[in-house]
């Protein structure tokens, strides 16, 4: 477990990542809607380092949306050159470009009409690859955002949850594998809970495959969660900064970042801290279907007085009290759908909000594969809270 | 009436067959103009509004009348008749398919552009089947209506059971002339429910699973 913790660390870090994504780079991008007397984005320039996510902020109308939509050309600028790579694409053609550029929206966008399957293979299949290829992609693709493919393929995005939908969406998006993922508020439709667990699988999914990713966001919490920057817009689309989160919550450029960025700086601590970042506890864990009693004794040896219960892949599934598998004499199988779970490029704030929505007093933590990492306390937390506090004081 | 049924069981077959050809062939015809009219509109507000108007103007026109401004460059015969069924069964799917086509959600269509979906792709393989209910409502409408439109064209030497209706009406109060005109109008109304349950029935087949009601 501890191995698993250290290699998302250096994830986290940079040094050893695949990169699968290209530069963007905007040259003097202005995009003028007809009978509008100031244009809605304004001469930007702006460079996005391949396999880097981005994070676009700022208030409601500032442009967000339309310079995104003009990387892919939803939207054709009015002037300015777009790069992708070392390519000029400003004047290629718009279709064959948008196949290249994986592209999500708020609750996904998907087809209703089509099954999951037919929705995720739609890019491979106007590409013209194989059936065989195409229907092997789906299920790997399924799998890589969480869904059990024999379970999702053939049922209609109406039979889905939203976070399904949206998972989904992001599937779509990567199936013809595009070295650029455009996305526009992609989680804002969704339960808090359940946006968490959709961060956390995309900070995942970006380990994984090193895509560069456009993501638009209202909530400043995530765009520091998620991204590598933070680029903060104003009216026209005027980059005000363009930095880490770190340097962005240290050190706002101008007022109005400050005011925009908001609330404590010891409550953006919670947001900077990773899970991955502070000790975890390790605990007794057992099988499902193991003999409880061995798993009893282990845990008594060790002094926990609970076992958090594995299934065959090793993810975990539930966190009995030891009284509770004494009672049993196999350890048992049952999925407790209220676990907290969260993954280690949790934020330290994702990690209280579950735990309070759970009622515990701590939260099961997950590595690659969702596989056991470790479990948190809420004093782990606290410690941090105190910590930045004492550092703000002094 | 049964007996004047029976004696012309092959004439009275004979012109049912033409007449449900007539109305399937004018159908069809009129749901592809209607269908190509509202994808040319669907989009600008103020073809919108000039097809909604046509449509519902149209629709006001009288048969007979429209049937009579028909005889004047065609003449008698089967090319007015034609004309005219497939003009009325035009109408209620143009207005259908203005409608199913602008409530197709444009985030989707969007998404579709987005994933690089030409402008024809997102056409035919997202807007027309998420409008398809809607459109195929509008053809149910149209059906209906012109099995009733197809019997006044017989007025025009058109074919069909129209024959009996008129025949009988001209010569009301002579021998066999009411059963001749209950034969055709019964004979519209029990293929009128027929067509209209295969719609129901072809909407059953073709609506996919995943956006029926
Ligand atoms: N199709 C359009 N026609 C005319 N003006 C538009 C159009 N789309 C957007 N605008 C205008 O351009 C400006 C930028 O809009 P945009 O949608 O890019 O903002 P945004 O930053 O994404 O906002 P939000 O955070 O609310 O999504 C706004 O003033 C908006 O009113
Ligand atoms: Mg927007």
């Amino acid at each position: 477990m501890p191995e698993t913790a250290s290699a998302a660390a250096a994830g986290t870090a940079g040094d050893d990542r695949r990169i699968s994504g290209v530069p963007i780079r905007l040259e003097g991008v202005t995009k003028r809607y007809p009978g509008q007397d100031r244009p809605a984005v304004d001469d930007v320039d702006l460079e996005i380092a391949a396999g880097e996510t981005v994070m676009f902020v700022g208030p409601s109308g500032c442009g967000k949306t339309t310079l995104l939509k003009m990387l892919n050309r939803l939207i054709e600028p009015t002037s300015g050159r777009i790069h992708l790579g070392d390519e000029d694409v400003t004047d290629q053609d718009a279709d064959q470009l948008r196949r290249r550029i994986g592209y999500v929206i708020q609750a996904g966008g998907l087809f209703p009409h089509m099954t999951v399957a037919t929705n995720v293979g739609m890019v491979p299949r106007m590409l013209r690859w194989d059936k065989q290829r195409t229907a092997a992609r789906i299920d790997e693709l399924l799998e890589l955002v969480g869904l059990d493919p024999a379970v999702y393929r053939d049922r209609y995005p109406r039979e889905l949850s939203g976070g399904q939908q949206q998972r989904v969406g992001v599937a779509r998006a990567l199936a013809a594998d595009p070295p650029v993922l455009l996305m526009d508020e992609p989680f804002g439709a969704v339960d808090p809970v359940t946006r968490q667990r959709l961060q956390d699988e995309l900070l995942r999914i970006q380990e994984e495959l090193g895509k560069t990713i456009v993501f638009v966001t209202h909530d400043f919490d995530e765009a520091v969660k998620l991204g590598d920057r933070i680029v903060v817009f104003d009216v026209g689309a005027r980059v005000v900064q363009y930095d880490t989160p770190e340097r962005i919550l240290a050190e706002p450029a101008e007022d109005y970042v400050a005011d925009f960025v908001g609330a404590g700086a010891t409550l953006k601590q919670l947001t900077l801290t990773r899970v991955g970042d502070v000790d975890l506890v390790q605990v007794t864990t057992a099988v499902a279907g193991s003999p409880s009693a061995e798993a009893v004794a282990a845990a008594q040896a060790a002094g926990d007085d609970f076992v958090v219960v594995l299934d065959s892949r090793g993810r975990p599934i539930s966190w009995p009290t030891v009284a509770e598998l004494t009672r049993t004499t196999t350890v048992p199988h049952t999925v407790d759908e209220r676990l907290p779970v969260v993954g280690l490029r949790s934020t330290l704030n994702d990690a209280l909000d579950t735990m309070l929505a759970a009622s515990q007093g701590g939260v099961v933590v997950t590595g690659r594969r969702d596989g056991l990492a470790g479990v948190m306390a809420v004093e782990t937390v606290m410690a941090a809270i105190q910590r930045s506090r004492t550092e703000t004081a002094g | 009436m049964w007996e004047y049924v029976t004696e012309r069981a092959d004439l009275i077959t004979f012109q049912a067959v033409q007449h449900v050809s007539l109305v399937v062939q004018c159908v069809l015809l009129g749901s592809l103009i209607g269908v190509a009219l509202a994808v040319l509109v669907y989009r600008n507000p103020t073809a919108t509004a000039l097809a909604n108007g046509v449509s519902a103007v149209g629709l006001t026109i009288p048969a007979f009348a429209l049937l009579g401004i028909l005889l004047a460059p065609f003449g008698f015969g089967i090319t007015p008749a034609v004309i005219a069924v497939t003009f009325y069964a035009a109408l209620p799917v143009l207005r259908n398919a203005v409608v199913g086509l602008a409530g197709v959600d444009r985030a989707t269509v969007e998404s579709a552009r987005g994933i690089g979906m030409t402008r024809a792709a997102a056409l035919l393989r997202v807007e027309l089947p998420l409008a398809w209910p809607v459109i195929l409502a509008g053809i149910r409408v149209a059906t209906q209506m012109v099995m009733g439109i197809a019997a006044i064209a017989a007025y025009v030497l058109g074919p069909g059971l129209g024959g009996f209706i008129f025949s009988g009406l001209s010569r009301l109060g002579g021998a066999n002339a009411l059963n001749s005109a209950l034969t055709g109008t019964i004979a519209i109304v029990l293929l009128a429910l027929v067509l209209d349950l295969l719609l129901v029935l072809v909407g059953r087949l073709t609506t996919p699973r995943g956006i029926r009601a």
